[in-house]
Order: structure tokens, then sequence, then C-alpha cells
């Protein structure tokens, strides 16, 4: 195994799309490096990304936030600006393992990873974020949305890293939330989660939702038709049990030891209702 | 494989190491350096008994290669005690009974230090979040957690 810490993006890409072996992009190494243990992957080349200048930086762009590749998620949740205007990203990145993993994991690692119970993606996907890509070809900008394409796999093609995540600007009275669901308190992989993103008119109607689910399908489901449900309402009790219901409808998930398709299912459409109505009272809605 | 020759900063004296590219951070400082306060408990990042701070943040030392740690500041539980003196924190673990066995202990006084830098008054639920990765099979965590409060109430009050 080689490992190169590659000074440019189109270094890394390079090197990556060179070796014809198995190969691992290393941000903060939270997954990598337990791949690496447990004998999962023999990588021939590790391309650490950690010294590619920027890549580790929050920088205001447009009234958003573009988040370098490498900023690790406790970073984020310092980040006082990010976390004001995309709180249900930071709650979900935020989630994941403990104090010392949150000292090194990364959005983007999580989102690469592919796995479809990422506490970060769902809440990126809600938020209509911007992948930004290097690759042998020169650089693209990819909605996180499409990089997910099941366990494990993403649409990335080889010699691509992504480099950052742009976080778009909001309006005024519009917010986020996520939840998930773990039969412990902490330190657990999601067995069912939910993300809502909401902007709502003066008069406190939503007028624009955007319901994504995890861990229910081999990726993240962004729930259309749950979201539409939304649209001019004040999420009265009738319309978020219409809402949980159809995201129950675009459940797909597996039974496993940590939760059967029917508590999943059930679960995802609960967690959407409530982290609805904390994404709306985030957004200065009132009852 | 090929050696990578390391050259970084581990609680505050300058070092420099070999490392296979595949090794971890904390087998390097176990066994190139004979820094065996970190311990490996899991090598998976579950435990939190290798933990160390790398550039000001808590990290599982299991869970970064020796190679990422060019041009790193690292402190380690070596680092902790003044000399002879004790930390409080480490003061206050062996007042309070906080240990049994002992192997979690360097990695939560790594870790309860780096709280109590970023948080010099933290509740019990913030200390057992914080503390949420470091796992210890003898205590029960109770003591832990009245021995990590003792010594914030004196870090507070020097």
């Amino acid at each position: 195994m080689r490992y190169v810490a590659a000074r440019t993006a189109k270094e890394a890409a390079g090197l990556l799309a060179a070796e014809p072996g198995v190969t691992r992009v290393l941000a903060g190494g939270t997954d990598v490096l337990v791949q690496l243990k447990s004998g999962l992957v023999e990588p021939e080349l590790i391309v650490d990304i950690k010294k590619i200048p920027g890549i580790g930086d929050i920088t205001a762009e447009n009234g958003g936030f573009r988040i370098g590749a490498a900023v690790p998620n406790a970073a984020l949740g310092e980040h006082a600006g990010v976390v004001a205007l995309w709180p249900g990203v930071v709650e979900g990145a935020n989630l994941i393992g403990s104090t010392q993993v949150q000292g090194r994991c990364t959005m983007a690692g999580n989102l690469c990873n592919g796995s479809p119970a990422g506490d970060a993606v769902p809440g990126l996907v809600a938020a209509n974020a911007v992948a930004r890509i290097a690759g042998p070809g020169g650089e693209r900008d990819c909605p996180v949305a499409d990089v997910p394409a099941g366990p494990g796999k993403t649409t990335l093609k080889t010699g691509e890293i992504v480099t950052s995540i742009f976080l778009p600007a909001r309006p005024d009275r519009a917010s986020d939330a996520y939840l998930r669901f773990i039969p412990r308190t902490e330190m657990d992989i999601a067995v069912a989660s939910a993300a809502v993103s909401l902007e709502l008119a003066a008069d406190g109607t939503v007028k624009a939702a955007r319901i994504v689910l995890g861990a229910v399908a081999p990726t993240v489901v962004v729930a259309d038709e749950a979201g539409k449900l939304l649209v001019g309402t004040k999420l009265d009790d009738a319309t978020l049990a219409r809402m949980a219901k159809a995201c129950e409808a675009v459940c797909k998930p597996i039974d496993d030891k940590r939760g059967t398709v029917a508590f999943r299912t059930r679960t995802a459409g609960t967690l959407a209702r409530r982290a609805a109505l904390i994404a709306y009272a985030r957004a200065g809605g009132k009852k | 494989m090929k050696s990578i020759p390391v050259s970084t900063t581990i609680n505050g004296d300058p070092y420099e190491f070999l490392c296979a590219p595949d090794e971890t951070l904390l087998d390097a400082l176990r066994n190139r350096l004979g820094l065996t306060g970190a311990k490996e408990g899991c090598g998976t990042g579950d435990c939190g008994a290798c933990s160390v701070t790398l550039n000001g943040r808590l990290v599982c030392s299991c869970l970064v290669l020796g190679a990422e740690a060019e041009g790193a500041e690292i402190a380690t539980i070596e680092g902790m005690a003044d000399g002879d003196e004790l930390h409080p924190l480490q003061r206050h673990f062996i007042d309070h009974a906080a240990l049994q066995c002992g192997i979690c202990t360097p990695g939560i006084l790594v870790a309860a230090k780096s709280l109590l830098e970023k948080n010099p008054d933290p509740t019990d639920e913030e200390v057992r979040y914080w503390l949420a990765g470091n796992l210890c099979r003898c205590t029960g965590y109770d003591k832990i957690i009245r021995a990590v409060q003792a010594a914030a109430a004196e870090m507070r009050g020097a």
C-alpha cells in the first residue's frame, strides 16, 4: 500500500485515476481506517486529501456556505453561521459517532461512504446541497442527491473526489430539521431517519417543503409527494397524518436485526412528521 | 511496503519516526516511540482507549494513520502531568476511585481534559455525552463523572 498526501485536487484525481488497483480517499478516515483494520479492503493506494489548500475551510458564498471536504463535523457544529442557516444539516452531521469521531469525520466522507443510513446525507439532500467534484477531466458540480447509488456505491467515476459541498442561501422564514431512530441515546446507526426543509410564506403557511428519508431504501429517498402535501398548510394534524402516510409509501427498507420492514416504514413517517414540526417552529411558524 | 518518514510534535517535543503506510498513529506511538499510555481496546474507534488530541481535536489514534501526523501537534496522556505533579483530573480520578483496571483511564483523562478546555463548567449530561465514546467496563461511569466534575470545580477555582 502507498500513502500519498496530495497537494492539489488535480494531483489527487490524477493519482487515483492512474492506479489500477483498489484505492481509497482519506479525509477523516473514520470509515477508511475501520475498513483497513477489518481487512474489508486492501487498497494499493490511499490518497490523503487534507493537505489540499482550502479543503478544510468553511467559506461564505452567495449567501450560503461552501463546506470543504475535509472539514470535520465538530468544526461544522462550531460554525455559528452554518448552524443558523442549516441547523438540520448540522444536527444530522453532529449525530455521527462519538466526540472522537466528530473530530475527524466529514460530511463528504459520509456521503461517499455510500451508507443508506448516513446521518449527514438526508439533511444535505433536503437542503438541495451541491457537491463539487474534481476528476481527471476537470471539475463539475453535482446535486448531493445524485451521488449515492446504493449501499457502498456512488456515482463518482474513477479518479473523482468530492472537494466541497455547497449549502445554498435561505430566504427568511426557512429552516430544517433532522431526526433519526436508534435503540439507544447516542453512538449508533440510524434504523430510520428523516430530514425536512421548509420555507414559509409571510402568513406562516408552507411555501416549499422537501422531505428526505434515510435508512429505508438502498439510498436516501426524496419523498416528493409527502413534501407537496405540506405546501399551503400550517401543518395541521390531518395534513401531517397524510404526509406520514406518503412517506411510508416510498419506503423500501430491509428487514434485519436492527429493525423490521414494518417498523422502519412506520418510524420513517413518524420521524418526518416530528421533524416537520421542528423545522416549522425554527422557521418562525406558529401553530 | 516503503516506510514513510514522519516529523511531528508530541506533548510539545519534536519527534521523528518511520512508519509503514498502513500503520496507525496508535501503533506508531506505542511501538515506535514507546508512548504506551494510549491503549488499543477495539482498534475501530468505538472504545476511546486510544484517545489523543491531534491539532487540538480529540481523536481516536487508532483511526489516524501514522503518516497523517506529519507536521501535526499531538498531545497524549504522557504530557498530562507536570513532572511529578499530577493534573487535577488525574488526582481526582484517584481520590474518587474512578478506575479499576485502568485500561480506559488514559483515554478518558485525555478526553475529559479536552472537554474542560472547551467547557470549564459542564453539566453531568454534557460530561456523559462528551465521554460517550470512552467505554469503561469496570466503574459504571458514575465515579468518572464525579471525578471530572470535582476536577472541573477545582480548575475553575484555581
